[in-house]
């Protein structure tokens, strides 16, 4: 099933089941009554907009899906599509600025400023220390000269004193969506923000922002063990793919994006065919529809742009990495998988929800249950995408005294078991039961339905296949997963992580060291 | 899967072309720039009445004995969900046993009742993709299930039964504490999560109910008999029972009389008489040599939600730290570009003195940089005036969104818990909105001068020492003074690890 953040689901997050097709009961949740209440419409600029009408309370929540993330950034900009992301806040030429006609002339004076510091910066021989000051002063002068005109976050200011309600963004290495909620009578205020910010683009406060970005990279990667070791991981995992890169961007190449870059990444990617607006609320389409299609025609047309050419050759041995810290063990590893429109896309969800989804799938009943080893025992069916061909990771977290080597070994027995005998059927109608089941559950948020609208009429070119779907998880057989797990489970198709606790510094060791 | 849509193989030449005609119709809708300088376009956009709505309130019925149930239908979806509140929690746990509640709220559920065990009813209720779980928390513990409609009967009485007839298991028991025991020996792997701990002690005070630690020793001292004895105990106060979803509330009030009336009359809470102190003034600092940047707490000690001055305190906190046009993020993150996390203000728990908090993530060589600018904003509350259009902004984003506190059922019927379970009056959220509507730039200001002393404000830096120039010594606050984090290392808990034989 498609659906990114359906496998992180902690016990907390309380799931019910639901035979959608079965219940003669059922009232808002199958296809056909959704056919009713959605409206769909591509304007002659590609964009595709989708109403659900689903008038609970007067509000609305929104998605606005880019098929564009990371995994297109250009070779030596990685990061790029998340950096635009943050400049996607910033306004536009009628929002955030006093003087637009006079910011552009000083913003281009702050490009051209970072274009010579730029060139001097990268001379590979004869940099001279001196003229790199002074143009790196003449850049904080043209950079304060543009931010005479900005109107500091006037954008998002505008929609939280609207009522915004979980305003935020997000980039991955597949695509990039943007949301909020608002009351359902601030609709047209939000088409106007939302189309333009799509379609008039400034690269305002580009450098600070990019400052901003780079402490997002430290937060999550540079001074997190995990961060630091899945960045690792993954690097080793792929060899040619644009997978085997941070989606936050090497701090090399994040650090020297500029806003030449992102505006060319902007025409290139934010296309109306490359666009799927959904709106989930108390939303009448019949009078909504002519409404939007006037201010979300600004985007500008354009061909959906060509698809990655780079194809991650066959692995043929296997890796494995050890980072040695003084943090705690970790346990990771990943077999390359095909992408999701692989017919056995469903199959590896089988495999996942089987081997990890509670308290009664196999490697938490073997790993932390019998064996006592670990804390959390895991598989992610799709890693670190799920576009393009993937990796199948499984990850355990030992508890005090357990290493590394024996959560390998416990996970490696639970594949084979997975290889050389069927699942029972008690935990193959569980998947497909809890399959089900999260669908439902999904349909009682807008935020959470607009997504999915969006993604999967991205993904599939059809909202159905968010319903339709079902057919194939119930199509799933032990045979196909017996199969799956024999073609794909091979040491040579096998990257594993882990990190090795490495003892304190004995000598002058710091009082405070972070872990012991 | 194939996919349907029409994507394009595209050659160079289409693209360039696309890339052209992309940027025409680009420049194309440019409006002009006079235009756009003179005018605010979207305070032309119409904003029609809102959709009539009354946030349909759940029925509240209230048994002889003092338990208060809620019964909130919904039948947008076949799901009935519910959950049982129960007073207590860690915060009346003594620190010999710190981590009782975390133990207990996992193995109530893991160990099972008389009836089934914790294994079984995983099985049982997994088959039905339904749940039920148990939780602890500082104030209370909780039991909650979902299921499907069809199923609701039966797993209502399973929930009763892990309710009323549990069986704490010594197996299960361990398993808890393994889990718990890893948590401790990782606690300080995560930059976030000490500043975070570290940043209540400041506030609470190291031995405060509020900031008990679990440790080998104590998760290692608690009992089966423990578990029991607090179960009992706390069985005995005032519960508040939430249902919701696709139900009939007739038969479902039946149900729940017939399950909680048998119950003895209920134990009313001791009044607590919590004493926050606040931090000792001045900078300390937590070395973590294996990050780049540092994780900044600017702490100080705050006020309760039951101060009339709330509402006010809330329209600062929006000015402050509330949001993309607050004044630290404004400054921090947009104007000096020092940071990515940014934020922070006065909290209002419901039953107790909160803190202060401003928290900035920071690169270590600007560690000091960010953390004046953080200090200056917060002592700014004082000294710049706040104006009448920074009023209303931090008004209207609170207000236009407020909607959000009740746009489902299941948050009208979350809200009505938690005011009862506080003794709020049920039209609390009203009183407290309309009270937010009459707030002024003299009561905020006021409220900036009675609550923000940013003398008495102290600073934790966690980050990398040796990457921290200038040093924390240039804030000009005094020596810094170290915190040590290192983990006691007791030998772990006989049961609690799977080979007790090997040792960190």
């Amino acid at each position: 099933m498609h659906s990114p953040r359906s496998i992180h689901r902690g016990f907390a997050c309380l799931v019910a089941l639901l035979f959608l097709f079965a219940l003669p009961s059922a009232r808002a949740q199958d296809l056909k009554s959704f056919e009713q209440r959605i409206t769909t419409k591509v304007l002659p600029n590609g964009l595709t907009i989708i109403i659900c009408y689903r008038p609970e309370a007067p509000v609305f929540s929104y998605d606005t899906f880019i098929d564009a993330g990371d995994v297109d950034d250009p070779s030596g900009e990685s990061g790029l599509a998340h950096m635009f992301e943050h400049l996607a806040f910033k306004g536009t030429s009628e929002i955030g600025t006093n003087d637009y006609s006079a910011e552009r002339v000083a913003l281009e004076k702050v490009e051209a400023a970072n274009d010579a510091y730029e060139a001097e910066y990268l001379k590979p021989v004869g940099r001279d220390p001196k003229k790199l000051e002074e143009l790196h002063q003449a850049f904080l002068k043209a950079q304060a000269e543009a931010d005479k005109y900005v109107i500091p976050n006037e954008f998002t200011e505008v929609a939280e004193q609207n009522g915004a309600h979980g305003l935020n963004a997000e980039t991955g290495l597949d695509d990039t969506q943007y949301f909020w909620s608002m009351p359902e009578n601030r609709l047209e205020l939000w088409a106007w923000l939302e189309s333009g910010r799509l379609s008039d683009v400034v690269p305002r406060q580009f450098y600070k922002e990019r400052d901003v970005v780079m402490e997002e990279r430290r937060m999550r990667v540079d001074s997190d063990p995990i961060g630091r070791l899945v960045e690792q991981f993954v690097a080793t995992a792929y060899e040619t793919h644009p997978y085997r890169r941070p989606n936050i961007g090497w701090p090399s190449e994040v650090s020297q994006i500029n806003a030449t870059e992102a505006m060319a990444f902007h025409r290139k990617y934010y296309v109306g065919a490359n666009i799927v607006v959904s709106i989930v609320g108390d939303i009448d389409a019949q009078t909504a529809m002519p409404m939007l299609e006037k201010y979300f025609s600004r985007v500008p047309a354009g061909p959906r742009p060509e698809d990655l050419t780079t194809v991650e050759p066959r692995q043929t041995a296997e890796k494995s990495i050890v980072v040695h810290e003084q943090t705690q063990p970790f346990y990771v590893e990943g077999y390359h998988r095909p992408g999701y429109r692989d017919p056995d896309d469903t199959v590896y969800d089988a495999i996942g929800d089987i081997m990890s989804n509670g308290r009664v799938s196999r490697l938490y009943r073997s790993l932390v249950e019998q064996q006592q080893i670990a804390a959390v025992a895991q598989g992610l069916s799709g890693f670190p995408g799920e576009k393009y061909p993937s990796l199948f990771a499984f990850y355990a977290v030992p508890i005090p005294g357990h290493t590394p080597a024996e959560m390998r070994d416990a996970i490696h027995k639970e594949i084979e078991k997975l290889k050389t005998s069927d699942v029972s059927d008690a935990e193959l109608q569980m998947y497909k039961t809890r399959a089900r089941a999260d669908l439902l559950r999904g349909l009682a948020d807008n935020q959470g339905l607009a997504n999915s609208l969006a993604e999967f009429q991205t993904r599939y070119g059809d909202w159905r296949q968010l319903f339709l779907q079902l057919k194939e998880v119930d199509a799933v057989t032990k045979a196909d997963i017996r199969r799956v797990a024999n073609k794909v489970f091979i040491a040579s198709n096998r990257t594993s992580a882990e990190i090795d606790t490495s003892p304190p510094p004995t000598a002058d060791a710091p009082v405070n060291g972070g872990a012991q | 899967m194939r996919k349907t849509g029409n994507r394009e193989q595209g050659s160079g030449i289409r693209v360039l072309a696309a890339a052209a005609i992309a940027m025409w119709v680009l420049l194309a809708f440019e409006p002009s720039p006079l235009a756009a300088q003179q005018s605010k376009p979207w305070e032309k956009i119409p904003v029609p009445p809102l959709h009539e709505f009354h946030p349909q309130q759940p029925k509240r019925i209230e048994l002889k004995n003092g338990i208060v149930v809620f019964l909130q239908e919904d039948h947008e979806l076949p799901f009935v969900s519910g959950s049982v509140l129960i007073p207590g929690g860690s915060r009346e746990v003594d620190q010999k046993k710190a981590g009782l509640i975390d133990l207990y709220g996992e193995a109530w559920r893991t160990s099972g009742s008389e009836k089934m065990s914790g294994d079984a009813m995983d099985d049982f209720l997994e088959a039905r993709a339904a749940h039920i779980e148990t939780a602890g928390d500082d104030d209370s513990t909780a039991l909650q299930w979902d299921s499907l409609k069809g199923d609701a009967d039966q797993v209502f009485d399973l929930a009763m039964a892990l309710l009323f007839h549990p069986r704490f298991s010594q197996e299960k028991l361990a398993l808890a504490k393994r889990q718990e025991a890893t948590a401790i020996i990782r606690r300080n792997d995560d930059e976030g999560g000490i500043a975070e701990r570290e940043a209540a002690k400041l506030i609470y005070g190291a031995d405060s109910p509020y900031t008990r630690q679990p440790e080998f020793a104590t998760i290692g001292s608690v009992t089966v008999a423990d578990l029991e004895a607090w179960h009992d105990r706390s069985l005995k106060g005032k519960l508040i029972v939430g249902i919701s979803g696709d139900f009939d509330a007739a038969a479902m009030e039946a149900k729940v009389r017939a399950a909680f009336e048998p119950l003895p009359e209920v134990t009313p809470a001791p009044p607590r008489h919590d004493v926050t102190p606040g931090p000792a003034p001045g900078v300390y600092f937590i070395n973590k040599p294996d990050v780049d940047q540092s994780n900044v707490e600017i702490v100080g000690v705050g006020t309760d939600r039951h101060n009339p001055d709330a509402p006010t305190i809330t329209v600062l906190d929006e000015i402050l730290g509330g949001g993309f046009g607050s004044r630290l993020f404004q400054t921090v993150r947009t104007k000096l570009g020092l940071a990515y996390a940014v934020g922070g203000g006065v909290s209002l728990p419901f039953d107790h003195v909160g803190g202060f908090r401003a928290e900035v993530l920071t690169k270590s060589v600007s560690t000091v940089d960010a953390t004046k600018a953080a200090m200056e904003v917060i002592a700014g509350l004082n000294t710049t005036p706040f104006t009448d259009e920074e009023l209303k902004r931090a008004k209207d984003s609170i207000l236009s969104s407020f909607l959000f506190r009740y746009d489902t059922k299941d948050k009208v019927l979350a809200e009505r818990e938690k005011l009862e379970f506080y003794s709020y009056p049920a039209d609390y959220l009203e009183t407290y909105k309309s009270a937010i509507e009459k707030v002024t730039v003299a009561d905020v200001t006021a409220a900036a001068k009675r609550y923000i002393h940013p003398e008495k404000l102290a600073v934790l830096v966690v980050g990398n020492e040796s990457e921290i120039k200038p040093g924390l010594d240039k804030l000009s606050m005094g020596p810094v003074k170290p915190i040590d984090i290192a983990i006691p290392q007791t030998p772990m808990p006989p049961g609690a690890a799977g080979s007790p034989g090997k040792q960190e």
